[in-house]
């Protein structure tokens, strides 16, 4: 039997986020009681004033950090897809940092180990995207962020005939 | 006390040598922070009467105690302070983005910088270590490249810059700062001050954490404002931006017109902020930690000014739109966008092309004095082309650049009568024959003509006074406004969102309590904020200042509004402007010459100032 993909992760709407950071904050707040975004597992990124982005773990079917890790540090769990980082082992050398292709997984400031997304799940639900002033944030899947292009495509196509139609 | 760093960092440019000291507390109790602590430590640090050029005169960057938390809207910002080079007084000046935040996280409350460089330096603060490092290679260019090349040259995206431009590098008293690109500590000529130290731009990353006193409390209160600001309070802000201000203004016949020849412009449909959303605005931003987002970023993407991108306001459209006559926003855009990469303030910008208009159109100014440029109101390309002359300071810019009253003493001719400037700053977008409780506010500013050191236009055009008297009272209604002002430039939160402290002044009490755990009460606060009033006065009283610099143009007090409409008629008297002057001294609890008197100062704690009213 064919199962739609449930494994659920942050993502951003790129017309609705603005960059103001607020994600960063109480990530920092709620991972490490202080306001910094250096700690935070979620980072914005503004290429310019109207290209403004937050990105975090997109917890990647095949994740690259985990098999990156030569020490077995980082294990990616069947069920959620959320990516476990064991810190005995972790010893900071970056390789994951590396393969990352979306820079979301870091090396943390203080204890040297990595740490990344794992959707604040002591919480029961992320709380950037319980925060975020835009609703620029959301929980989602791979299979309904392909519904939601697919369908803003297809809008895009058809814009007079949707119009018309709303007309009526 | 939590909440803030702790620390004052004190770089000294001549000797390149840097040293930090602690916070001083009861400065930091009694002056909070942004524009309240970098006065004090301003007024501790220089000598009076010092020129704003010399090297002698400090520059103080200050953010406040909420800076780096994720108090919506109060984490992002900061002051610059230092003697003004337009108003021989205090000038000052805030900007919000991300610097100040990355400052206070660096771990400073302030940073003090004196002396001046011998070639041009960039100065990096990455937490404990601070260079001065060449900044050969940056000049020239404009803020925006400065923090993109900087960024490049450490290899750090999330380095915070803020940088002057080539209008700073050439000492044009109009000079701003500018950090984020777009975000520009705008009024007073503070960037003319970092020109004159040879200091092309401080950059910052810090890496320390952020903490407040009482954390559960804050972050629920923090959860209320975020509720507040998706209210009506800021609504605005939101939605049209402050460019709403254009066809209000213009239906009460109070927006200054062709260097206030007029007080409606005919072509304001054309550049509303209708108009501008809906043709321009490309997206709407935001500062770090902000909930309410009010940055309109304007794309032209077709015609003359194609791929220009920038920020637009009411003021700075207003400046650079009716002021000059212009009604096409593409080249008001564009002017908007060369202010910020040459790094003029766009309000004084835009005033002195309109003045220089005024100038030509009257024969004051020949055609060849402006460079050939057929400078007569209206003339869209004329403004963009003096804008640019102005930020480069070339040809008719180099007289140009350091605002209408210095460029009127340079061309005499009664063009004095033109520049439309108090204590040498040029005014924003209130005409004040029309408005007089704001006439009275922009008398007083302390840091010169302006709207944000009082915001006492809100009484005249929400109709809450007859605008059109003079009378008793006024006095209060300005004192009061100024000192909740002096409150929020020193927490440092944002002026958008002051509609969201319903309770004002205890609900800004209550912040300070939560983040520094030092009970502050209301009534302490709004002696606070009176306190930040006079310790200005005394600055400016110090340098020179007095009631006879609290005026206002010539043409408000002697050309009546000529407009049809319901302002027709409208002038500031003399007898006017002393009655509003006398009422708003004695409920300060001044001398009639503005002097606060020993027993004021006494009142609110400042004793040790009290030298400062004896040797006038």
């Amino acid at each position: 039997m064919v199962k739609l993909h449930e494994r659920k992760f942050v993502a951003a709407d790129p017309d609705k986020c603005v960059g103001c950071q607020v994600c960063e904050y109480i990530c920092s707040l709620t991972k490490e009681k202080a306001f910094n975004p250096l700690k935070s597992r979620i980072r914005v990124v503004r290429i310019n004033q109207l290209i403004n982005l937050a990105v975090t773990c997109r917890l990647c079917e095949d994740p690259p950090c985990v098999g990156a890790c030569p020490r077995k540090a980082l294990t990616q769990s069947e069920e959620t897809g959320l990516i476990a980082v064991d810190k005995d082992k972790c010893n900071g050398c970056g390789w994951c940092i590396e393969a990352c292709d979306y820079g979301a997984i870091m090396l943390h400031p203080e204890n040297k180990v990595v740490y990344v997304c794992d959707l604040c799940k002591e919480k029961g639900e992320p709380q950037c995207v319980k925060w975020c002033p835009e609703e620029a944030l959301e929980i989602t899947t791979s299979d309904v962020l392909a519904q939601k292009a697919r369908i803003t495509a297809v809008k895009k196509l058809f814009q007079e005939a949707v119009k018309e139609t709303q007309k009526k | 006390m939590i909440g803030y760093a702790g620390r004052v960092l004190y770089v000294d440019l001549t000797s390149g040598k840097n040293h930090t000291e602690p916070l001083n507390e009861d400065f930091a109790k009694k002056y909070i922070g942004g524009i309240g602590l970098g006065m004090r430590l301003w007024l501790q640090n220089s000598k009076p009467k010092v020129d704003p050029f010399d090297p002698e005169n400090p520059l103080v960057i200050a953010n406040g105690p909420i800076s780096g938390t994720m108090w919506p809207t109060g984490g992002n910002g900061h002051a610059i302070v230092s003697k003004s080079p337009q108003t021989f007084g205090i000038g000052e000046s805030l900007a919000h983005g991300t610097f100040g935040t990355e400052l206070k996280r660096a771990g400073y409350d302030a940073v003090v910088i004196k002396g001046k460089a011998e070639r041009p330096v960039y100065m990096w603060i990455d937490d404990d270590s601070v260079q001065l490092l060449d900044a050969s290679g940056l000049m020239g260019k404009s803020p925006g490249e400065t923090e993109d090349a900087i960024k490049e040259e450490l290899g750090d995206y999330y380095i915070r810059v803020a940088a002057i431009g080539v209008a700073g590098e050439k000492l044009a008293r109009m000079a701003c700062v500018i950090n984020d690109k777009t975000r520009a500590a705008g009024r007073t000529g503070m960037g003319a001050v970092m020109g004159s130290k040879n200091l092309k731009a401080v950059a910052v990353r810090g890496t320390h954490d952020i903490t407040v006193a009482k954390l559960d409390e804050f972050m629920e209160y923090v959860k209320e404002f975020h509720e507040r600001m998706k209210g009506p309070a800021t609504q605005k802000y939101r939605t049209m931006g402050t460019a709403e201000n254009v066809l209000v203004h213009n239906s009460l016949s109070c927006m200054p017109t062709r260097n206030y020849n007029n007080s409606r412009f005919e072509g304001a449909e054309k550049i509303s902020g209708e108009v501008m959303n809906e043709k321009y605005v490309a997206k709407i931003i935001g500062c770090s930690s902000c909930a309410m987002r009010c940055e309109h970023m304007c794309v032209v993407s077709e015609g003359p000014y194609k791929n220009t991108m920038t920020r637009m306001e009411y003021e700075t459209l207003w400046a650079l739109g009716p002021y000059c006559g212009v009604d096409r926003l593409d080249a008001i855009i564009k002017a908007m966008e060369l202010t910020n990469y040459y790094g003029v303030d766009a309000i004084s910008a835009g005033v002195t092309v309109g003045f220089a208009m005024d100038c030509y159109e009257r024969g004051i100014l020949t055609q060849k004095e402006v460079d050939g440029i057929d400078a007569k109101f209206g003339n869209a390309e004329a403004m963009v082309q003096l804008v640019e002359k102005i930020g480069k300071r070339e040809g008719v810019g180099d007289l140009l650049a350091d605002g209408c009253k210095f460029a009127a003493d340079k061309i005499n001719k009664g063009s004095e009568k033109l520049a439309a400037t108090i204590k040498g700053v040029e005014i924003t977008g209130y005409d004040l024959r029309c408005l007089k409780t704001a006439a009275l506010g922009f008398a007083v500013s302390f840091r010169g003509a302006d709207h944000n050191r009082h915001g006492a236009y809100a009484f005249d055009v929400k109709g809450k006074v007859n605008r059109l008297i003079a009378e008793k009272g006024r006095g209060k209604l300005v004192r009061d406004m100024e000192d909740v002002y002096n409150l929020i430039d020193s927490f440092i939160v944002c002026k958008f969102s002051r509609g969201t402290y319903y309770k004002e002044l205890p609900d800004m009490a209550k912040l300070y309590t939560l983040v520094t755990g030092y009970d502050m009460t209301p009534e302490e606060l709004k002696k606070t904020g009176e306190r930040i009033n006079n310790l200005a006065r005394l600055i400016n009283l110090r340098e020179g200042l007095g009631r006879k610099d609290d005026n206002l143009p010539y043409k408000v007090m002697h050309d009546p509004i000529p407009d049809e409409g319901p302002s027709k008629g409208a002038y500031v008297t003399q007898q006017e402007l002393d009655l509003l002057l006398d009422d708003y001294y004695e409920s300060r609890g001044w001398t009639k010459e503005g002097v606060p008197t020993e027993e004021k100062l006494k009142e609110l704690g400042m004793d040790e100032l009290i030298p400062l009213v004896k040797c006038n």
